[in-house]
């Protein structure tokens, strides 16, 4: 974790804190805190403490040579955030967001989850530092991601199905603000990814930083140089601005968000509002969105749960903008493809989100479009995704493959 | 159409004189629809009614019948809701009749143009109430011209608290639709003055810490929460979120300078259709007649 100086909260005209009133003094006393506790070294030492005890850190950065070979570029590595404990990168954020609770003295967490990764790790912090957690999930996802609710049920959590709207990730962050603005006073909201108002961009991107931190470490060390580029999926875009903030500053490593292009770009079943949305504020803040020409944001569609949202964390609109990252997309089918290729050539099982940034490297490096060496963010292990792709078929029909749109691997 | 609040009032004698004379002496100042019916309250010796409606629900039909019957059962300013894909603030009262609306194809044009023809049989005040994404895509200063050509008097965002945007804010100040500023029971006393020394028109406070939506009863610090906030504000309070009853209306037409009531009419508009919901209309408006704030 980095010591950040006081921010404004914008990452160039995006971000903000678009909230109703009630939450004003609570992300008050949570940027207070979050500034007192990131420039405290004991605060800092016990993250670091539990990132190795508990969490399993530093994750290696893996070589997968058989996938260079499919994929006919090379080198490839893996930043296998899979190995994590609860087999996500989720995990870097919650642990040290539920120290920062605990610090604030709130016995009550809550959180929202598409995938059930960020339910899982929530839980799983909640259980470590003994605090009351209530997690919401859309119905959708409660049912294809069916493993990751009876984790979080064992886990001594208690998931709250959310029927209302898409009934996915967009209106579990819903339901979880109403409950944040209605029990504010004993309750954290740990957000999932670097989205929502701030401070929560900000501290959710300086939880998870260690990940490209450790990765340009260890590429220094396994090539002797950076990467070429840097590649990472972006639902809300947690694992992958944790992948890019250590290569901010290092103007010739490429920066790759990978969104899900879902069933096409232009389908109207996407989730790729930095590739077809426009600003728009949603969840407290002003961001690339998805949306219709009269404000009301667009139903999104990914095959994978935890790319399902229509809206993106405000600093990837900013590095968008500037140029600095680059966002491309995947459709559902190749994610799929990815999906199942992985297991055979290099014995690791992605999840579907992961995927999304595999198949990009598959796809784009086929056309000779990947710089390398490169290094992707492996986000999450795919145990979850399992029975939901079996049921999907072989992946050939209905999987929404078809002609690609700008910037879609076909 | 004038409107007061800060800008003018903000500082020096103009403010103090404002405080004590609040309400109703208000000098030469020219003023709003909003100011004026306030004004008329406080003369009156009654608190004030401010009913809220989705429109578009059930259909546009029913807010056009609604909204009409609405102004002659004597609601002092109505709040128009733009309805939203996403209204975080809002319980599953309002939930379910911004959904229903969208599902409908409601736009913000249709709503607008309901709120033009109600300005063909009332001068009623009407607020915009509205989440910010829908005024912020279709531009700040479009949506602002079209709604004061629509006949709005007034603009609330849920999600626009003080400080949040100074530039959309000082746009909106500007522009001749009072922007209509929420407090909340967590909102500290300093925080108060200054929300309430920016409003305009006059200040929302927000009854409970939560999400809107009918409740059976009021908390009991509210009567004197609702005092602290109106001793603090120069402009009228209205208070809102939860009042559901002629009780409730009586127990927040004491202590504010009006009532707020949203759910509780949307949920009578479900069970009794538009007459129903009037006839609710009716009662609150009736009990807030027998009352004043002190
Ligand atoms: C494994 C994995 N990767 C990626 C994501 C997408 O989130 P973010 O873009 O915040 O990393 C999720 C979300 O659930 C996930 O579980």
């Amino acid at each position: 974790m980095t010591p950040s100086t006081p921010h404004t909260g914008r990452f160039g005209p995006y971000g903000g804190r678009y909230v109703p009133e009630t939450l004003i003094p609570a992300l008050d006393e949570l940027a207070a805190a979050y500034a007192k506790a990131s420039g405290d070294s004991g605060f800092l030492a016990e993250v670091d403490r539990l990132a190795e005890d508990y969490v399993g850190r530093p994750t290696p950065l893996y070589r997968a040579r058989r996938f260079e070979a499919e994929a006919g570029v090379g080198p490839v590595y893996l930043k296998r955030e899979d190995l994590n404990h609860t087999g996500a990168h989720k995990i870097n954020n919650t642990v040290g967001q539920a120290l920062l609770a605990r610090r604030m003295g709130k016995p009550r967490i809550i959180a929202e989850t598409g995938a059930g990764q960020h339910g899982v790790a929530t839980a799983t912090a909640c259980a470590l530092f003994d605090l009351e957690c209530v997690v919401y999930m859309g119905t959708e996802d409660v049912e294809r991601q069916s493993l990751n609710v009876y984790r979080m049920e064992l886990l001594g959590a208690e998931v709250r199905p959310v029927d209302s709207g898409t009934r996915t990730l967009k209106d579990a962050t819903n339901e979880a603000l109403r409950d944040w603005v209605t029990n504010v006073a004993d309750t954290h909201y740990i957000i999932g990814s670097v989205v929502g108002p701030h401070p929560f961009p900000l501290i959710v991107r300086d939880f998870q930083a260690v990940i490209g931190r450790e990765a340009r470490r260890q590429i220094l060390e396994a090539e002797g140089r950076l990467p070429a580029s840097v590649v990472a999926c972006v639902g809300g875009g947690s694992n992958a601005m944790g992948m890019f903030h250590a290569f901010a500053g290092d103007e010739e490593v490429a920066l790759i968000g990978v969104e899900a292009a879902g069933e096409g770009l232009g389908s109207g079943r996407s989730s790729a509002p930095l590739n077809e949305g426009r600003p728009g504020v949603l969840h407290g803040s002003l961001s690339y969105l998805l949306q219709d020409a009269d404000g009301q944001v667009a139903p999104a569609h990914s095959v994978a749960a935890g790319l399902d949202y229509p809206g993106v964390g405000p600093e990837h609109s900013h590095l968008k903008d500037s140029g600095r990252a680059r966002y491309v997309s995947v459709r559902d089918g190749a994610a799929e493809r990815a999906f199942r290729a992985l297991p055979g050539l290099e014995g690791i099982i992605p999840a579907l989100e992961t995927a999304h940034a595999l198949a990009w490297v598959v796809e784009a490096g086929r056309r000779g479009e990947v710089e390398v060496p490169v290094a992707i963010c492996l986000s999450g292990r795919g145990d979850k995704d399992v029975v939901h792709v079996a049921g999907l078929g072989d992946g050939e029909a209905g999987s929404g493959d078809g002609e690609a749109g700008p910037g879609a691997v076909p | 159409m004038e409107k007061q609040g800060r800008g003018q009032f903000r500082d020096g004698p103009a403010a103090e004189s404002l405080r004590f004379g609040r309400r109703f002496m208000m000098g030469d100042a020219p003023r709003g629809r909003i100011a004026e019916r306030f004004a008329r309250l406080a003369a009156e010796r009654r608190a004030g009614f401010i009913p809220y409606v989705t429109a578009g629900y059930p259909t546009l039909a029913h807010t056009r019948e609604l909204l009409a019957g609405l102004a002659e059962a004597g609601a002092d300013v109505i709040e128009l809701g733009i309805p939203f894909s996403d209204p975080m603030a809002d319980g599953p009262t309002i939930q379910r009749s911004s959904q229903g609306a969208l599902d409908q194809g409601t736009t913000v044009d249709d709503a607008f143009a309901v709120l033009a023809e109600l300005r063909e049989s009332s001068d009623v005040p009407v607020v915009i109430f509205s989440y910010l994404n829908p005024v912020h895509s279709r531009g700040v200063q479009t949506f602002i011209r079209r709604a004061v050509d629509a006949g709005a008097d007034g603009i609330l965002p849920t999600d626009l608290p003080l400080g949040a945007d100074p530039p959309l804010e000082a746009a909106l100040e500007a522009c001749p639709l009072d922007l209509v500023r929420l407090i909340a029971p967590t909102t500290s006393p300093a925080r108060v003055r200054e929300i309430a020394g920016a409003s305009q028109g006059f200040v929302y406070y927000i009854a409970r810490t939560g999400v809107t939506g009918a409740r059976a009863e009021l908390r009991g610090e509210l009567v004197r929460e609702a005092g602290a906030v109106r001793a603090a504000s120069p402009l009228p309070v209205a208070v809102g979120f939860g009042v559901s009853t002629a009780e409730h209306a009586r127990a927040v037409g004491a202590a504010a300078d009006a009532a707020v009531v949203g759910s509780a009419l949307v949920d009578r508009l479900d069970d009794g259709g538009v007459a129903g919901a009037l006839e609710l209309a009716r009662e609150l408006r009736s009990a807030l007649n027998e009352v004043r704030p002190g």
